[in-house]
C-alpha cells in the first residue's frame, strides 16, 4: 500500500493570489485537461500514433509552478510533457501537430509526444529517457549561475526518476555549486506499473537532497494555490544564491502510463477516489464560486474558450500535411 | 505440442530455468507484480516468489551492476531492460565490469549474466522505443549477443543464455512478440500459431549459442539476417523471384561464420540486412568477414540493407525501416553484376 501522504506547509508567509491570478489557473488547467482529453481521442482515432503520455490530474503541479516564475527561467521535463509545453505558453497547434507527426509540429514530426522543445519559451524539453532530464536541468542552473543573468532552471522528473543514479550525481553537483534549480519531483503514485513503495526504500522524496543539503518541502500537489505558493518560495530561495532545493509535488495521474497500460497495479477505485475527491480543477473551481471570484457563467465562458483553442489545434494539427520525406535527414549534424 | 508465441516462448523459458536451478533470478523495472510491460514476465513472481522474482527501481546502471556482484558469487541473474533503448545508462557496468571480469581476474571470477531487452523498430516508438543497438554490443569482447527471430529459437536460445557462463545481451524483436512481422505494415497482423516455429516444448531444451539457421535454401543469393529482418528478408527475396538463401544468425557472437561461408561460396553474392544504422553497424563486420574469407568466390560487391544514419524517427517509420522492398532491390543489386 502507498503510505498515507500528508502534505506540509511550506514555511515562508503565503504571498496573496490575486483573484485574477485564480482565474488564470482555472484556464491554463482546464486548457492542459481538455487538450489531453482530445489528444486521447485522437489516438483512439488513429491520427496520433506511438508512445502518448498524458498529464491528466497533475494540471496543478505545472500551472502553480510556472506561475511563480519569471520570463527567462528554463524548464526541462521528461516525456509527460504536454501540460508543461502549454503551461510554458507554448501553442497547442504546434504541440498537436507535433503527436499526430506533422510539418508544422514543433520537432517538424521528427520528435513525437516525447520530444518537443522550443528556444522562444525557454522549453529545453521533453525527454524519453527516464531521469536524462535531471542533469540537464542542472546544466541549465550552471549556465544561468555562470552568465549570473538571475534566471534559474526548473527541473522536472516523476517518482520513478528520482531513483537514477544521475539524479544523484546531478544533487551533489546542483549543491557544491550553488545552482539555481528547483527540481520539482512530481509523486504521482506510480512509475509505469510499479508503485512508490515497490521501488523506493522510502516512500517520501522530498528529503532526497539531504545528504547533499538541499532543502526539500512535499506540497499538495493537487492545490494548484499550494503549489503557487510554494514554488514562489522555492525560486526565491534559488534566485538569491542559496543554491538549489526540491519540492515533491503530491499528485495523482488519472489515465494510463501511456495509451496502453493495462491498469492491474491499482483498483478502479482509487482513481475514481481521487479523481472526486481531490480533482484540482474540481477544487478550483468551488474555490473560485464560494469565494464569490467568478460565476458559474464566467467559468462557462472560459470552458467555451478553451475548448475553442483545443478544436483549433485539433484541426490543425488533422490539416496539416505530413514533413517532406527529405525531412528524414535534417538535423542529424548542423550540416547535413 | 503448444503453440507459443515469442512472449510466451520467452515466459516459459525462464519458468523452466527458476525450476531447475535456484540461482536463477529475474528482475527488471516492471517485471514481478506488473508482469512486464510485454508481458513476458507475466505470472513468474506469483510462482516462484517475490525473492526470485522481483521489481528493481528505474535505475539501469545500478540493476545491472548489482547483477554483476551476484553473478560474480555465483548466481544467474537474468535482468530485463524495459527497452533496449534504456541499456545505455548500463553500458559502463556491462563493459567495464560484466564483459571484462573474467579476463582481469585470470578466470578467477565471472559474471554468468543474462540481459534481456526488446529492440527494433516497427510498433511506432520513435527515437527512444525502436533502436537496435547490437553493434554496440558486438565490439565488446567478452560479451555474447544472441538475437532470435521466432518463439521456438527464442526458448532455446534463451535458456542457453541463462546457462551461459558469460554475460549474453539477449534481444528481443518487439515486433515479433505476437506475431511474425514481413515488413509489409499495411497487410492484416498474423499470428505466430499459423508458423512452424511456433511448435514449442513446454519443458527443457537448449539451442547453442553460435548456431545459424539455414530458413530458405537457395542457390542465387545469400541473404544474412537476424530478428525481424529475418521475416523481411523471406518476403524480399520472394519479391525480387530470386533463389536466395535466406540465412538467420540467431547468435551474433559467437557467430556461425562457417555456415555464412559455406553458403556464400556457394551463391558468389551476399545481401547483409538489418534495421540498425548503417555506419559501423554489425553489417559491417559481416561484410569485413565474407570479403576475408570468401572474396574469389564473389561475383559482385556485398550489398548493405540496413536502416539509414538518422536517429529513429516519430513520424517516417516506414522511410526509414527496412522493409521487403528496399531487400528485393537490394537482392537485384547483388545480382545485377
Ligand atoms: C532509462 C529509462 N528506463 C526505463 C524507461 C521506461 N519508462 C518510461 S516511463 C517509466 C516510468 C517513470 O515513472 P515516473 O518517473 O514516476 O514518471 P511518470 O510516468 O509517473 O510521469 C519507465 C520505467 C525509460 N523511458 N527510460
Ligand atoms: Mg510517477
Amino acid at each position: 500500500m502507498v503510505a498515507k501522504r500528508k502534505a506540509k506547509p511550506v514555511k515562508p508567509a503565503e504571498p496573496d493570489v490575486t483573484p485574477e491570478t485564480l482565474k488564470q489557473f482555472f484556464h491554463d488547467m482546464l486548457l492542459i485537461r481538455r487538450f489531453e482529453e482530445r489528444a486521447g481521442q485522437l489516438y483512439g482515432m488513429g491520427l496520433i500514433g506511438g508512445f502518448c503520455h498524458l498529464y491528466i490530474g497533475q494540471e496543478a503541479v505545472v500551472v502553480g509552478m510556472q506561475a511563480a516564475l519569471t520570463e527567462g527561467d528554463t524548464i526541462v521535463t521528461s516525456y509527460r510533457d504536454h501540460g508543461h509545453m502549454l503551461a510554458c505558453g507554448m501553442d497547442p497547434k504546434g504541440v498537436m501537430a507535433e503527436l499526430a507527426g506533422r510539418r508544422d509540429g514543433y520537432s517538424h514530426g521528427k520528435g513525437g509526444s516525447m520530444h518537443m522543445f522550443s528556444r522562444e519559451k525557454n522549453f529545453f524539453g521533453g525527454h524519453g529517457i527516464v531521469g536524462a532530464q535531471v542533469p540537464i536541468g542542472t546544466g541549465l542552473g550552471f549556465a544561468h549561475h555562470y552568465r549570473d543573468d538571475g534566471f534559474i532552471s526548473v527541473t522536472y522528473l516523476g517518482d520513478g526518476a528520482i531513483n537514477q543514479g544521475q539524479v544523484y550525481e546531478s544533487f551533489n553537483m546542483a549543491s557544491l555549486w550553488k545552482l539555481p534549480v528547483v527540481y520539482v519531483i512530481e509523486n504521482n503514485r506510480y512509475g509505469m506499473g510499479t508503485s512508490v513503495d515497490r521501488a523506493s526504500a522510502r516512500t517520501d522524496l522530498y528529503h532526497r537532497g539531504t545528504a547533499y543539503g538541499i532543502p526539500g518541502e512535499q506540497v499538495d500537489g493537487m492545490d494548484v494555490v499550494a503549489v503557487h505558493h510554494a514554488g514562489i518560495a522555492a525560486a526565491e530561495h534559488v534566485r538569491s544564491g542559496e543554491g538549489p532545493i526540491i519540492l515533491e509535488m503530491l499528485t495523482y495521474r488519472y489515465r494510463g502510463h501511456s495509451m496502453s497500460d493495462p491498469a492491474k497495479y491499482r483498483t478502479r477505485d482509487e482513481v475514481n477516489r481521487v479523481r472526486s475527491e481531490h480533482d484540482p480543477i474540481d477544487h478550483l473551481r468551488q474555490r473560485l464560486i464560494d469565494g464569490g471570484v467568478a460565476t458559474e457563467a464566467a467559468l462557462r465562458e472560459v470552458e467555451k474558450k478553451v475548448r475553442d483553442i483545443v478544436a483549433e489545434a485539433a484541426q490543425f494539427a488533422q490539416d496539416c500535411p505530413e514533413p517532406d520525406a527529405d525531412e528524414l535527414w535534417t538535423d542529424v549534424l548542423a550540416e547535413a | 505440442m503448444p503453440s507459443m508465441n515469442m512472449v510466451q516462448a520467452l515466459n516459459s523459458a525462464m519458468d523452466v530455468m527458476l525450476t531447475r536451478d535456484p540461482n536463477v533470478l529475474i528482475f527488471g523495472e516492471d517485471v514481478g507484480f506488473y508482469g512486464g510491460v510485454f508481458r513476458v514476465t507475466e505470472g513468474l513472481q506469483k510462482k516462484h516468489g517475490m525473492q526470485r522474482v522481483f521489481d528493481t527501481p528505474i535505475a539501469e546502471g545500478g540493476m545491472l551492476a548489482v547483477a554483476v556482484g551476484m553473478g560474480a558469487y555465483g548466481l544467474r541473474p537474468v535482468v530485463e531492460v524495459q527497452f533496449a533503448d534504456y541499456i545505455y545508462p548500463a553500458t559502463d557496468q556491462l563493459i567495464s565490469e560484466a564483459a571484462r571480469l573474467r579476463y582481469r581476474s585470470a578466470g578467477e571470477f565471472w559474471a554468468p549474466i543474462t540481459v534481456r531487452a526488446p529492440c527494433g523498430g516497427g510498433i511506432f516508438g520513435g527515437q527512444t522505443h525502436s533502436q537496435s543497438p547490437e553493434a554496440i554490443f558486438t565490439h565488446v569482447c567478452g560479451l555474447k549477443t544472441v538475437i532470435p527471430s521466432n518463439p521456438y529459437d527464442a526458448k532455446g536460445l534463451l535458456i542457453s543464455a541463462i546457462e551461459d557462463d558469460d554475460p549474453v545481451v539477449f534481444f528481443e524483436p518487439k515486433r515479433l512478440y505476437n506475431g511474425p512481422f514481413d515488413g509489409h505494415p499495411d497487410r492484416p497482423a498474423r499470428s505466430w500459431a499459423q508458423h512452424r516455429q511456433s511448435e514449442v516444448p513446454e519443458g527443457y531444451y537448449a539451442i547453442p549459442l553460435g548456431q545459424a539457421a539455414i530458413v530458405r535454401p537457395g542457390a542465387a543469393v545469400t541473404i544474412l539476417a537476424y530478428g525481424t529482418m529475418v521475416h523481411v528478408a523471406l518476403a524480399g527475396a520472394e519479391e525480387a523471384g530470386v533463389d536466395a538463401e535466406v540465412i538467420d544468425l540467431r547468435t551474433l557472437l559467437p557467430l556461425d561464420i562457417d555456415t555464412i561461408t559455406a553458403s556464400v561460396a556457394k551463391t558468389g553474392r551476399c545481401v547483409i540486412a538489418h534495421e540498425a544504422t548503417r555506419t559501423s553497424g554489425f553489417g559491417a563486420e559481416l561484410a569485413a568477414l565474407v570479403q576475408e574469407r570468401c572474396f574469389y568466390h564473389l561475383e559482385a560487391p556485398i550489398v548493405r540493407v540496413t536502416g539509414w544514419d538518422t536517429p529513429y524517427p516519430h513520424v517516417f517509420e516506414w522511410e526509414y525501416f527496412p522493409g521487403p522492398k528496399r531487400v528485393a532491390d537490394g537482392i537485384r543489386q547483388a545480382m545485377a553484376e
